[in-house]
């Protein structure tokens, strides 16, 4: 979608509510920010932070209260409560940040404006773009967004999770939970994987002759020793994984009758949980800076490869070997926060740098981790190093990992937030 | 300036090499003198007891130190960290308890241990020395390992006199705060701020050699330089004053 120029500036001058940074909009660079997740929501605090009050920053979310994704399974395991996973913008908007929650419906590259869906328009000379995921239409046939209630996402934070978690509870006894998982590649690659060992934590407590089935069209999966290990271990006999071997790439959905049928095989599924093929969030497309599903950047400054004007971070960016994740996308807001100033008010620009690391949880105190060190190359962001936990790792080392987890989620939600 | 990589390859080839040639010979190579190594020891004595009887006092009792877990006897109350350090695989051997003598906060950060250390090699092999007397598997100690060994990093004057960039440092220190939190909080994951320079200096590159075991630890530090890790240590050392 693309709006017309001349209607915009003339909605953005009778705009009351964003009078206040376009005043200053002649004397000082403006930086805007859609998305107020982890990749979002530190870009802005970093900009505000570090330029002093050189940049106007405006941050544009639709939620008042975020709530992560990250470690919303540990909600669906019973280790956390979702209160514990929502955070508001005020500190945020404390240390600078002007706070929209509105949604933003168009970009006007040429006239350099965001425009809002509660109308009028802000204009930037950064725009940073840090939506998240969208799905790809159709991509598990007889499933649309339109489907969700019955057949639960549950891969964006908040209600869709809830409801995940209370048809879990309202199982029959001894009942089917389908897990439809996502093609490479997504958000938070262990995250359906941890995802079932949370299901199967929950499971084995309230409903143990219940059963998981995993339709997956994917050869291998991330972390995939120190799950199968661990689903052993804790949960034997409980779940099955259907790979692209059996049929698991061949699957089709009918949300009404509550049935997966897998190459031809139909499953009756109590809970089904569908996580479809994922694309960059719809405004990148609208902005027009997608080549197919993402949107390709530059990893020097995350800059996109389409217009130099707009950079893009997280699981929305296509970028080299970063996995998509929460710590990803704080990793490389950093990296964009530092060129933004570097560009708008000749501050000093380093090298790049990223880093990632992902904690799994598969049981009570059973913690798992991967993580890697990143640069930027002419070419894409390349792995420098990494590691993993080992299978057969003692039960003390798995508990430090896990409290480990707890310390980086209190780390991290401080790092965005402020 | 010699690499401090470079220095510890060449140490480690070097050691590699001299334990080849003493088995090969079967010379068991000296251990430091214990007897020297009980006067050493009285530096430590107001804290630690060892011997017959010994119980804890201010610091655990050390009979049967070598090959012990870090933070393992029961009834004692050990900070966080060395607890932590022990989940993270720290046992006691020889080379760990050289590099913890010659400087406890640089292997384990917010060890009670206010000690500053060892500083001569000569001394901290008399009182291992001294210490192995007093474990039942004396074998935990290689035996034409000791006097090979390199300490635990050995930091050149330069690189302990770089003073950092701290605009640099900020801009570093962005990558340690997805986990570890400004304002000083370590639940789970330890507190790195207001640390004089020099330890925080230590740790890095005790992480960066593979030292201090922890996964993460050593693949952040290991693609820092020097550097970069004094411009860290800069920030974080005045951080929250």
């Amino acid at each position: 979608m693309k709006l017309n120029r001349r209607s915009f500036i003339a909605a953005g001058a009778a705009t009351a509510t964003l009078g206040a940074p376009s005043l200053r909009a002649n004397t000082k660079p403006r930086v805007v920010v859609i998305g107020g997740g982890a990749g979002g929501a530190t870009v802005a605090r970093y900009v505000a932070k570090d330029s002093k009050g050189e940049i106007d920053v405006t941050l544009i979310e639709p939620t008042r209260q975020y709530y992560t994704c990250f470690f919303s399974n540990l909600y669906l395991g019973g280790f956390r409560e979702m209160d514990s996973l929502g955070h508001s913008y005020g500190n945020l908007a404390a240390g600078g940040v002007n706070v929209v929650h509105d949604w933003a419906i168009g970009i006007d590259r040429d006239a350099k404006t965001v425009a809002l869906a509660g109308g009028g328009s802000v204009p930037y000379d950064r725009l940073v773009l840090s939506p998240g995921i969208d799905f790809v239409d159709g991509a598990v046939p007889g499933w649309s967004t339109m489907a969700q209630n019955a057949m639960p996402h549950a891969y964006k934070g908040g209600s869709q999770t809830e409801l995940l978690r209370a048809q879990i509870n309202a199982m029959p006894e001894g009942g089917t939970f389908v897990m439809v998982a996502p093609p490479n590649p997504y958000r938070c690659p262990p995250g359906p994987y941890e995802r079932v060992s949370m299901v199967a934590h929950t499971l084995k407590a309230n409903n143990p002759k219940a059963k998981i089935i995993i339709v997956d069209p994917k050869e291998k999966f991330s972390k995939q020793a120190l799950f199968e290990e661990g689903w052993g271990k804790h949960y034997s006999g409980m779940v099955e994984r259907i790979g692209p071997d059996f049929g698991g790439a061949n699957v089709e959905v009918n949300p009404d009758e509550m049935t997966v049928n897998v190459d031809g095989e139909v499953i009756k599924a109590d809970v089904c949980n569908v996580i479809p093929a994922m694309k960059a969030g719809k405004i990148c497309e609208m902005a027009g800076v997608t080549e197919g599903n993402w949107a390709p950047v530059s990893g020097h400054t995350m800059q996109s490869k389409i217009d130099e004007n707009i950079h893009v971070l997280g699981d929305a960016c296509s970028q080299g070997d970063m996995p998509k994740s929460g710590f990803s996308a704080n990793s490389q807001a950093k990296v964009a926060a530092m060129a933004v100033r570097g560009a708008l008010t000749g501050s000093k620009v380093f090298p790049a740098k990223f880093s990632n690391t992902c904690w799994s949880l598969i049981d009570t105190d059973d913690g798992v981790k991967v993580g890697a060190t990143y640069e930027a190359t002419d070419e894409k962001i390349a792995k420098v190093d990494g590691f993993i936990s080992q299978t057969g790792e003692d039960a003390d080392l798995r508990k430090t990992t896990y409290e480990e987890s707890v310390g980086w989620y209190a780390g991290i939600t401080a790092d965005m937030f402020g | 300036m010699m690499r401090i990589a470079t220095y510890l390859k060449a140490a480690a080839v070097i050691a590699a090499a001299f334990v080849h040639q003493a088995h090969a010979e079967e010379i068991a190579a000296p251990l430091g003198d214990a007897a020297n190594g009980e006067k050493v020891f009285r530096k430590c004595a107001s804290c630690h007891a060892v011997g017959s009887g010994a119980k804890n006092k201010v610091g655990p009792q050390l009979n049967g130190i070598f090959g012990r877990t870090a933070g393992t006897i029961e009834d004692f109350r050990y900070s966080d960290g060395l607890v932590r350090e022990g989940k993270n695989g720290l046992v006691w051997d020889y080379e760990h308890l050289d590099a913890y003598l010659d400087n406890p906060k640089a292997l384990v950060s917010d060890t009670r241990m206010n000690f500053r250390g060892l500083k001569e090699e000569q001394d901290r092999h008399d009182v291992l020395a001294y210490l192995r007397q007093f474990s039942d598997s004396p074998l935990d100690i290689p035996e034409a390992q000791p006097t090979a060994l390199p300490k635990e990093v050995e930091l050149s004057a330069e690189v302990l006199a770089i003073v950092g960039d701290p605009a640099y440092g900020e801009y570093l220190s962005s990558e340690c705060s997805t986990c570890h939190q400004r304002n000083g909080s370590d639940q789970g994951i330890p507190s790195i701020t207001g640390w004089p320079t020099e330890d925080f200096v230590v740790a890095m590159h005790a992480y960066k050699e593979k030292i201090r075991p922890h996964p993460v630890m050593q693949m952040m530090a290991g693609r820092l330089s020097d550097e970069e890790i004094a411009a860290l240590a800069a920030y974080f050392a005045v951080l929250g004053d």
